[in-house]
């Protein structure tokens, strides 16, 4: 059996480092991305909720530019504003939401300790919960996007390369802060109930649902200290137009790098 | 053969005063079934956790399979299996996607599916983690420690939960490992298991090792003393103490103890035929581990 196997090649056993690291990742990752679809919670912020939120701004504002719109939208149809706009959602609620209740179950649950009496390497972890979040991000981003096309005549994007690089800014910097979220928060239940409220307020503060025109000077304030800002304006300019939002580019990888470098300094093995 | 693991001095403090193992050095030999015997905190765990290098010690050295497992861990994967005290697997994992996933970690093509009939898990292939009972968890953890084909495996309390049909199945599986050519280091707070199972067996208490040896040899060193028991109604009993080899006599009722060194039974059953006692209930009782340990570290295990 395997023992035998060991014995012979012995001197393979002892060699250099593991070769099976990427193995374990994938392997990792897609037994996450199975773990997601059996946890209803997290399909349900994920993926129906954002369509069930694009029906109705749908169904109240359609997608006809010009009239009372005219004001609002930057004067797009409210469809091409808010498609971009849900991507960033979609992105945002992965990570504030999935990302650190799993991983702070994963921290004081005894997974991790699980994972690491085994030598799973730590960087496969995190590494698979990212990869899972992205191919999560993917998916729910798809799923938007193909509602409003077609439901609405929403024109498509401008520049795909533009928004799927985007995109994948969108989803670093919410995994980034998720993980952090998931180092500090002490419990499952805490991250979740910390991962509600900055899911709710960014979905209202930041342009994503509530158009910027029509907010407060107060809300556009807060607006401003909101990641999500940063990411729905991001994607609106390659959706629309076809432009790279330097600002909004500048303040996500600034998020990618503190939030990363804290994370992975706090978060610790069970 | 040189040692499996080599613990020389180790020293374990958690914050600035908590001594949780102070001093403790031991080797454990191919192929042995090594016990760690102890009560709850008294730094079983600890020791382990650090020859796993799931911590750092605080002072000594410890070396598995020649190498150090905190600084070398990368080189010891596969090679150490360990079912670990307190931990868990994510709710909705099922037991073959665990399986499969640990199987990963080890070099070479893996064979789990017996692994899940030897374990008695076939049926619960497909059942989540969260689903599974406490001993079908216990028994999941212990194949999951089994799935690179080990050469070293740590089982920390792994029959604590199973029921007693369950701990007898367990015990003949971890005989099979060591049979296979693993080396077994069993952290428990039962006697009879320690009894049972392991060659050789260090008792740990308030972070020291206070005394190693096979459950034989510590009971004999520490315990030699049998007890000669017997139901009688004679008042005067003065001359069973000179019985050769008894130490002293005792009654408590109609119950009557000797209690000495040698073949004190024989001596004590002639010179009651002698007297024309011939009691249905003679009986030894041989020292136990647990007589030992309580010997040894003055509280029961469970205290």
């Amino acid at each position: 059996m395997a023992r035998d196997g060991a014995a012979t090649t012995g001197t393979a056993r002892h060699g250099v480092s593991h070769p099976g690291g990427l193995r374990v990742l994938l392997k990792l990752t897609w037994i996450e991305l199975k773990l997601f679809l059996r946890e209803p919670m997290t399909i349900v912020f994920t993926f129906a909720f954002p369509v069930v939120l694009m029906f109705v701004l749908g169904e109240v504002f359609g997608n006809q530019p010009g009239g009372s719109n005219e004001r609002v939208f930057g004067g797009l149809g409210a469809m091409n504003y808010y498609a971009p706009a849900y991507i960033a959602v979609v992105t945002m609620s992965v990570g504030v939401i999935m990302l650190p209740a799993r991983l702070t179950d994963y921290r004081s649950g005894g997974v991790l300790r699980r994972f690491r009496a085994s030598l799973v390497p730590i960087w496969a972890v995190l590494g698979s919960q990212v990869l899972a979040a992205l191919v999560l991000g993917v998916v729910g981003s798809v799923l938007v996007a193909a509602f409003a096309a077609l439901f609405y005549p929403v024109h498509f994007p401008d520049s795909l390369a533009l928004l799927a690089a985007g995109f994948v800014l969108c989803s670093a910097a919410f995994a980034a802060i998720g993980t952090l979220l998931g180092a500090v928060m002490p419990s499952p239940r805490a991250a979740q109930g910390a991962g509600l409220m900055l899911f709710f307020v960014m979905l209202f503060l930041s342009g994503a649902s509530v158009p910027m025109e029509v907010m407060s000077g107060t809300m556009k304030r807060i607006g401003d200290f909101l990641p999500l800002t940063y990411g729905v304006d991001l994607l609106q300019g390659a959706w629309s137009g076809g432009t790279w939002d330097w600002t909004a580019a500048i303040v996500l990888i600034g998020i990618v790098v503190i939030a990363g470098f804290l994370s992975l300094r706090v978060y610790r093995w069970g | 053969m040189p040692p499996v693991i080599t613990v020389e001095h180790l020293r374990k403090v958690y914050g600035h005063h908590v001594v949780a193992v102070d001093d403790v050095s031991f080797e454990v030999e191919p192929g042995e079934i090594f016990g760690l015997l102890g009560s709850n905190g008294a730094g079983k765990t600890t020791t382990v956790e650090c020859i796993q290098g799931l911590r750092t010690p605080t002072g000594g050295t410890v070396r598995v399979l020649g190498k150090d497992p905190v600084h070398h861990a990368g080189d010891l994967r596969g090679r150490m299996g360990c079912q670990l005290q307190e931990s868990r697997l994510p709710d909705h994992m099922k037991v073959w996607e665990a399986l499969d996933l640990f199987a990963s970690l080890a070099p070479g093509v893996v064979d789990w599916q017996t692994l899940l009939e030897q374990w008695g898990l076939a049926e619960k292939r497909n059942a989540s983690f969260s689903s599974l009972s406490g001993g079908q968890r216990q028994r999941l953890f212990i194949a999951l420690a089994l799935v690179s084909s080990p050469e070293v495996v740590f089982l920390d309390e792994m029959t604590t939960g199973l029921d007693p049909a369950a701990r007898r199945v367990a015990w003949d599986l971890i005989e099979k490992i060591r049979d296979r050519g693993a080396t077994v280091v069993l952290v428990t707070h039962f006697m009879d298991e320690a009894e049972r199972l392991c060659d050789r067996v260090a008792v740990v208490d308030k972070g020291r090792i206070i005394a190693a040896d096979t459950p034989r040899g510590l009971v004999v060193r520490y315990d030699p003393l049998e007890q000669v028991v017997f139901s009688c109604d004679l008042d005067d009993l003065d001359w069973l103490s000179r019985v050769p080899g008894a130490r002293g006599v005792t009654r408590r009722g109609p119950r009557c103890v000797v209690e000495g060194t040698g073949p004190l039974l024989a001596h004590v059953a002639a010179a009651l035929v002698d007297r024309g006692q011939t009691p249905d209930d003679l009986r030894v009782i041989e020292p136990s581990l647990e007589d030992v340990f309580l010997k040894l570290t003055g509280h029961l295990v469970d205290d």
